[in-house]
């Protein structure tokens, strides 16, 4: 896909004009299935919209028109070079391989880079928001023409200065090589290329002779991290800025009635205590006397707004707002499954913080935000200042997954500023995040596959969700765009990001895959992997099952069905590289699982110990992935073993309860993430060889390794799992409210 | 309010601080040393990680009054200057972090188990039940396993 705004037309032999073939896909079609009269060829399944134009083009479409104003880079007398990079760093990676790109275009060590995160930039309107997979995807091109621009400023200079034709003139390790062979320092250069007047446009080096980017690389950023050097927000002074904390409702949404503060303004350190929107703030001169003091409020709230509903109300509701299947079960062989997800909690280590400064006429913010252009729109608003008078800063985050693109720590910490007129540190205790944090939200999944002389025929999924709240910009941005969706009709954004990131990769006939979500006034958002870990998951256990009944082998029948050579390598990958097949012990099996999104597809093969059924261990994973073009290996493999991390947690054991409008689960030691017990001592990843532009690669991980452990589980223990994740008892006592 | 004097990284200060004020907010926001990170305050995640005289503790559940007279080590003191801990050397090699939040916790932990065995097994390594939310586990069992093959 490339930055124009051209849809691609589908490929030859699909012969149908888009629109025509959108509504056919979107509406509930109206099918016209042919059964074939031989069991040879597996039978074609149309393109789907995620195919034409995923969620990541639509990103990329929106940030056209300011892809040139994206990369900001600067060359200081030092010769160190610095790329202000509008997109936030959270764990993924992209400051190391976007430092490789800029290295690569100026022949500079990559030490010699830096990457800065750079503050809201409203001129970017819709260019700068973290998510989608997107970043690599998006900046590869602009960050590559900025460094080549100011390579080809930096060769003029040194021709103006030396008096020699630019044509030779090269660059190697941070100088420019004069014709005698003579260096010449970038830093030396750096004023009098800034003097120069022109455009200096230059075409970035072909791929073909890239010497750095595609090769394994450690991450920039490392050591700072290794020795405590490296400064999260709440790391970071601010003159003045005081620990604060928010005592919060017993359920979600809750608010203050009145509050008694006599005793928690008795607890020594306390400094200033009032009410928010969201509950009642205490600052204190440690977070531990401000938490202490919280403890002793005595507060009284009014209901919040989901005070009636559990897990068993909401799973109900969900089951009735499946949509219908189209395809009847008659005169074919039918297979149908059902499933069900739990909520999940984003659960980033570092928990949802900022740093406000709110004055009678300014404000500034620091927080780690993917979404930091609204962030300041909604921050101006809701502290009443101008837009202009507010800066957002951009800190790097410890994880994300997701929960970054909402930006409610720095909105309370504005609050918070402006009500206690001082500058604050706002930090969100463990409990706080997961019981009023963002969550990904539960889902139920109900799909049927009909099947005749050894073919699929259809394949229909249909997918009930709470509602995924997308109102971080994404709305703008799809609004922005939606002539260029292949999609027809008024579809919600959330309906248009399950079309532009779900699709069913296997020639299964006629294919329909439809959302309907339950709208609950709760606190969601995308979590790694949006709808796709879920849909895909369910999915790929139900590929499974069907090759059962079908009488194949769950390789074959993948590789029979997958539509490319692209997506049949990287599973001949795993099955080679895993030994599928191998004989196992009793209560261990193999199970794969395959997923394609962004440009990118993964396959993931597992090992699994299952002889304890409700205590099993992944033991091995072996991924194979292509992401078309890999900038840095070693952060890709980093990304994929965090997917597969993921999907142990989430499949196995790692799930919020809701009891009566609250999580039960408030800490570690009940929202069940892996531990190093919990996951493989033997991890093997292959990165497939470049062979196009780069793919996404930050969410890719999640689906394919939730199939693979699903279906190892079903495997090893005869039981087919149909609710994730799969051992989830209230295996605790719960905090008071 | 009572004084408490203790050694950190190898330098001795003295805090005014409530007797139950855990140590974590004592370094934290009195102190400045900041690579101990808050993950739960509980002791669960153990994101924060230190020692005491060279023990494993968790500084957001250890009271201040607990460390009086004690020598207490951040990450910030694991490194000789520039020379880093063959543990942290080993972190570098396997390019663990991620996010890298929990990663003073899982070296601290790290360390402290080396100090207690030589030979490390995959058991040992299962037992550090520090949290790491990317999901870098299968490096730091290999930057474990690294770092006591050259120590």
């Amino acid at each position: 896909m490339t930055c124009d705004n051209e849809v691609p037309v589908p490929p030859a032999g699909a012969p149908v004009r888009r629109r025509q073939f959108l509504a056919f896909l979107v509406a509930a079609p109206v099918l016209t299935v042919a059964v074939p009269g031989t069991a040879e060829a597996v039978i074609p399944t149309l393109p789907q919209p995620a195919e034409i134009l995923d969620l990541g083009d639509v990103l990329i479409l929106a940030g056209t028109p300011t892809a040139g104003a994206l990369a900001v880079l600067s060359v200081g007398e030092d010769g160190v070079v610095t790329l202000d990079l509008p997109r936030a760093e959270v764990g993924q990676g992209i400051t190391t391989a976007c430092a490789m790109l800029v290295a690569e275009e100026l022949d500079l060590p990559l030490g010699q880079v830096r990457v800065t995160l750079a503050d809201a930039r409203p001129e970017l309107l819709m260019n700068q928001l973290t998510g989608g997979s997107n970043t690599m995807r998006s900046v590869y091109g602009p960050v590559r023409q900025a460094a080549a621009a100011a390579r080809a400023r930096l060769l003029a200079a040194a021709a103006g200065q030396y008096g020699v034709d630019v044509s030779g003139l090269s660059t190697r390790d941070g100088a420019v090589i004069l014709p005698d062979g003579r260096p010449v320092l970038y830093g030396l250069l750096t004023s009098a290329a800034a003097q120069l007047t022109g455009v200096f446009a230059a075409q970035p080096k072909p791929a073909s002779e890239h010497r750095l980017v595609g090769t394994p690389q450690s991450r920039i950023d490392a050591r700072a991290m290794v020795t405590g050097q490296f400064q999260y927000t709440l790391d970071r002074d601010v003159p003045g800025a005081m620990p604060a904390v928010v005592r919060r409702p017993p359920t979600i949404n809750g608010s203050v009635r009145s509050v008694d503060s006599a005793k928690a303004r008795a607890v020594p350190g306390v400094l200033a205590i009032g009410v928010v929107p969201t509950g009642v703030a205490v600052v204190a001169e440690t977070f531990g006397q401000a938490m202490a003091a919280r403890d002793a409020l005595e507060v009284t709230w009014n209901p919040g707004t989901v005070d009636s509903l559990s897990d068993k109300e909401i799973r109900a509701e969900l089951r009735a707002a499946a949509l219908p299947f189209a395809v009847p079960p008659l005169l074919t062989q039918h297979l149908d499954m059902e499933f069900d997800f739990a909520f999940v909690s984003h659960a980033p280590m570092e928990t949802n913080s900022a740093i406000a400064d709110v004055r009678d006429d300014r404000a500034e913010i620091w927080a780690g935000l993917k979404s930091p252009i609204v962030a300041r729109q909604t921050i101006a608003a809701a502290i009443g200042l101008p837009e202009s008078a507010v800066t957002v800063h951009v800190t790097q985050g410890g994880g994300s997954f997701g929960r970054r693109l909402f930006f409610d720590a720095a909105i309370e910490a504005a609050q918070i500023s402006k009500t206690l007129r001082r500058p604050v540190k706002l930090m969100w205790s463990r409990t706080d995040d997961m019981r009023h944090g963002r969550a990904r939200a539960a889902s139920h999944h109900k799909l049927r596959a009909t099947f005749a002389l050894g073919n699929v025929l259809t394949f229909e999924h249909r997918v009930a969700s709470v509602e995924t709240d997308f109102r971080h910009g994404l709305g703008e941005i799809l609004t922005a765009t939606a002539a260029s969706l292949p999609v027809a009709g008024n579809l919600s954004f959330a309906q248009t990001v399950f079309l532009t990131t779900c699709k069913v990769p296997y020639d299964f006939g006629v294919v329909t895959s439809l959302l309907n979500e339950v709208p609950l006034r709760m606190h969601t958002g995308s979590w790694r992997s949006v709808y796709s870990a879920n849909t895909r998951g369910a999915e790929e256990v139900l590929v499974d099952q069907l090759a059962a009944r079908m009488g194949k082998d769950p390789v074959a029948f993948r590789r029979e069905h997958l539509k490319t050579a692209r997506q049949r390598a990287v599973l001949n990958k795993v099955v080679a590289e895993g030994d599928w097949g191998r004989a196992m012990p009793r209560g261990f099996a193999q199970g794969i699982g395959f997923h394609d999104e962004y440009k990118s597809c993964t396959a993931c093969l597992v090992e699994i110990d299952a002889r304890d059924p409700r205590n099993p261990r992944v033991v091995k994973a072996v991924i194979a992935v292509d992401v078309g073009r890999p900038i840095n290996p070693r952060g890709l493999e980093a990304q994929m073993l965090g997917g597969l991390t993921d999907a142990i947690s989430t499949t196995l054991r790692a799930g919020l309860h809701i009891d009566r409008g609250l999580p039960l689960e408030g800490s570690f030691s009940q929202f069940h993430y892996a531990r190093q017990k919990d996951t493989p001592k033997d991890v093997r990843i292959f990165v497939m060889p470049a062979t196009g532009e780069p793919g996404g690669a930050g969410e890719l991980g999640v689906p394919a390794a939730v199939g693979a452990i699903a279906n190892a589980y079903a495997r090893a223990t005869g039981v087919v799992p149909r609710s994730f994740p799969i051992n989830f008892p209230v295996d605790f006592e719960p905090f008071p409210r | 309010m009572p004084t408490y004097t203790f050694v950190v990284n190898g330098k001795p200060v003295t805090v005014d601080a409530p007797a139950d004020l855990a140590l974590l907010w004592v370094l934290r926001d009195k102190l400045g040393v900041r690579g101990p990170k808050f993950g739960c305050g509980i002791g669960v995640c153990r994101a924060c990680t230190s020692h005491l005289n060279g023990a494993e503790i968790q500084p957001c559940v250890t009271p201040v009054a607990e460390c009086a007279g004690q020598s207490v080590t951040t990450i910030e003191g694991l490194a000789s200057g520039d020379d880093l801990h063959p543990v942290q050397e080993a972190w570098l090699e396997q390019d663990v972090a991620q996010c890298g939040y929990c990663q003073p916790g899982q070296i601290m932990a790290a360390v402290a188990l080396l100090r207690t065995k030589k030979e490390i097994s995959d058991e040992d390594v299962d037992r550090i039940a520090n949290v790491c939310r990317c999901g870098t586990y299968f490096r730091i069992r290999q930057a474990i396993k690294s770092a006591a093959a050259k120590m």
